[in-house]
């Protein structure tokens, strides 16, 4: 407990139109910690994570990264520090632009220099040669994108990973890729990381503390290990964590509506 | 609906398949996408399973001749209710598609029709398949929508497509394929666009409409656990062929090394583990398959 968390958000509430998405939602995030929001569609994790990233504008309450309050529009320096990688790697790299421009557009717009060590280090760092880097997103399999999506972010060198459901879109045996490289990354720079995932396995394998939320409220947080031994205190959670282990017939006729 | 009587006996199982396979033209050659998948069926919850591009929904496609052109369908046999599909001409096809054998696809958000009431959507299905009058294919239809589970079946009657949720639409995708009574039913990723929640009470449906009405299903999907705790038996599909078949309880005894790497390399709840292992995969599962 040194000071500052790294994230803190306080009472966050974001509306579209009349539908209130988020509801006053609090956590914070230490510095190096991997945190999970974890909920089914609609409950508004997703939301949460697109204000932190400075995404949607429309918010209200206090959003704090790395000590300094967040305002509507984030500085240069604010995506630097904290990147984001996307759901969906068909829709989140750019068509037309080979690997080596996708990679080159965040260091020139941050002036780092040197575009051509740092991309042949970001390639070999999530595992693609450089065979790669000449290539369109099309001639790349799903997995690869999400390699060059991950790339991209890292790029920066930030301290900040924001991952909205990065492994949804992947076959099973992908999956496990993807989340070992991330795991292997945030050790070795001591990264810190925000994962939004509906799959309750996924966010307990990756995090080691979480929040669930339901219909844009946070219903509670909990340690992964309390979550792995299934000592969730709110109904709503145990019926997401029976739910998550296969299906019973006699336990999915008592599921109720958690308004 | 009347109860079926049991004419092929449940000795002779409802559907038989021998020596499927599926071929697209391709610059260098034809691609084979299925190739050579044989499984026979009773009137049982028999589960597809395999990643993408291992050919589980095209084998589900082409049962009903839905393999879209320039892909060609070849198939030693392909037997439903002792009659052979693959010499049938269309027009015969059609009666058994939608009547005899039906097919839910993933998401209701591109099955439905979305400038006609639901309802009327699901009125339509049973009209084209038995002659009712308009009054009373609407009580048919309502029926099967309380028999979904959709608590005001009069309010959802006449909902726009747009107007029902993912878990509601998916219902009343079901309840549109189940009214004609079909004797198979072919599920592809029924509810993976769903919330966990949501899939457990659609795949409560499908169990109880299954036991019901003595209809077989087909289920295709890329969940090894759902499948495991669903069906009664399971396939899996890589590259094209079935490498491994087996009792759906045991599944997790699986002794195909495609099979046992699938299933270690899916994070667990119970356990900790500090990485996954990742599947390396063997040229000989191309070749080995049953």
């Amino acid at each position: 407990m040194t000071g500052d968390p790294m994230i803190e958000v306080r009472d966050l509430r974001v509306s579209f139109g009349e539908v209130a998405a988020v509801q006053g939602v609090s956590f914070r995030v230490e510095a190096g910690e991997s945190f999970g929001l974890v909920g089914e569609s609609g409950s508004g994790k997703s939301t949460v994570l697109r204000a932190l990233a400075g995404l949607n504008p429309d918010w209200t309450g206090e959003l704090r990264v790395e000590g300094r309050a967040q305002g509507r529009r984030r500085d240069k320096g604010f995506f630097k520090s904290c990147q984001m990688v996307f759901q969906d790697p068909y829709g989140s790299l750019h068509p037309r632009h080979t690997i080596d421009r996708i990679l080159a557009e965040p260091v020139a717009i941050h002036r780092m220099g040197d575009a051509d060590a740092r991309i042949e280090r970001a390639l070999a760092e999530v595992g693609l040669g450089s065979q790669f880097r000449y290539r369109y997103p099309h001639q790349l399999s799903g997995g690869q994108r999400q390699r060059v999506a991950i790339a991209r972010a890292l790029i920066l060198e930030p301290n900040i990973l924001l991952l909205d459901e990065p492994t949804s879109a992947l076959d099973v045996s992908v999956q496990a890729e993807i989340l070992n490289l991330l795991t292997r990354l945030r050790a070795e720079r001591g990264l810190t990381y925000v994962l939004v995932s509906h799959n309750l396995a996924v966010v307990a394998h990756m995090c080691g503390r979480l929040a669930v939320m339901n219909r844009g409220r946070l219903v509670e947080e909990l340690d992964a290990e309390a979550l792995r031994r299934g000592e969730a205190r709110e109904d709503y959670t145990r019926q997401l964590l029976r739910a998550s282990r296969g299906y019973d017939r006699a336990a999915a006729e008592a599921f109720r509506d958690f308004a | 609906m009347t109860p079926k009587s049991m004419t092929p006996s449940d000795q002779s199982p409802l559907l038989r398949v021998e020596n499927l396979r599926v071929a697209f033209p391709t610059p260098t050659g034809p691609f084979e996408a299925v190739r050579g998948v044989s499984f026979a069926m009773g009137r049982e919850k028999l589960g597809i399973v395999g990643e993408s591009g291992s050919g589980k929904s095209l084998t589900g496609r082409s049962i009903l001749r839905l393999v879209p052109s320039p892909g060609t369908v070849t198939a030693d046999r392909m037997e439903f209710e002792g009659e052979e599909l693959t010499a049938l001409p269309e027009t015969r096809l059609r009666a058994i598609r939608g009547r005899r054998i039906s097919m839910v696809m993933q998401d209701p958000k591109f099955s439905l029709n979305p400038v006609m009431t639901v309802g009327r959507q699901i009125a339509e299905a049973y009209r084209v398949h038995h002659r009712a009058g308009s009054g009373e294919a609407r009580r048919r239809a309502l029926e099967m929508l309380e028999a979904v589970r959709i608590r005001d079946p009069e309010r959802v009657y006449g909902l726009y497509p747009h107007e029902v949720s993912g878990g509601m639409g998916q219902r009343i995708m079901i309840a549109m394929m189940l009214i004609p009574g079909p004797a198979l039913l072919i599920a592809d990723e029924p509810t993976s666009a769903l919330d966990v929640t949501v899939q457990m009470q659609v795949l409560v449906i499908l169990d109880e409409l299954c036991g019901r009405q003595g209809m077989g299903l087909v289920f295709i999907s890329h969940d090894l656990n759902l499948v495991a705790s669903f069906c009664d038996r399971v396939l899996i599909m890589y590259a094209g062929r079935v490498v491994e078949s087996c009792r759906a309880a045991d599944l997790h005894k699986a002794t195909h090394p495609y099979t046992r790497g699938l299933l270690d390399s899916l994070p667990r709840l119970e356990e900790r583990r500090a990485e996954l292992p990742v599947l390396a995969r063997d040229p000989r599962w191309l070749e080995d398959g049953r």
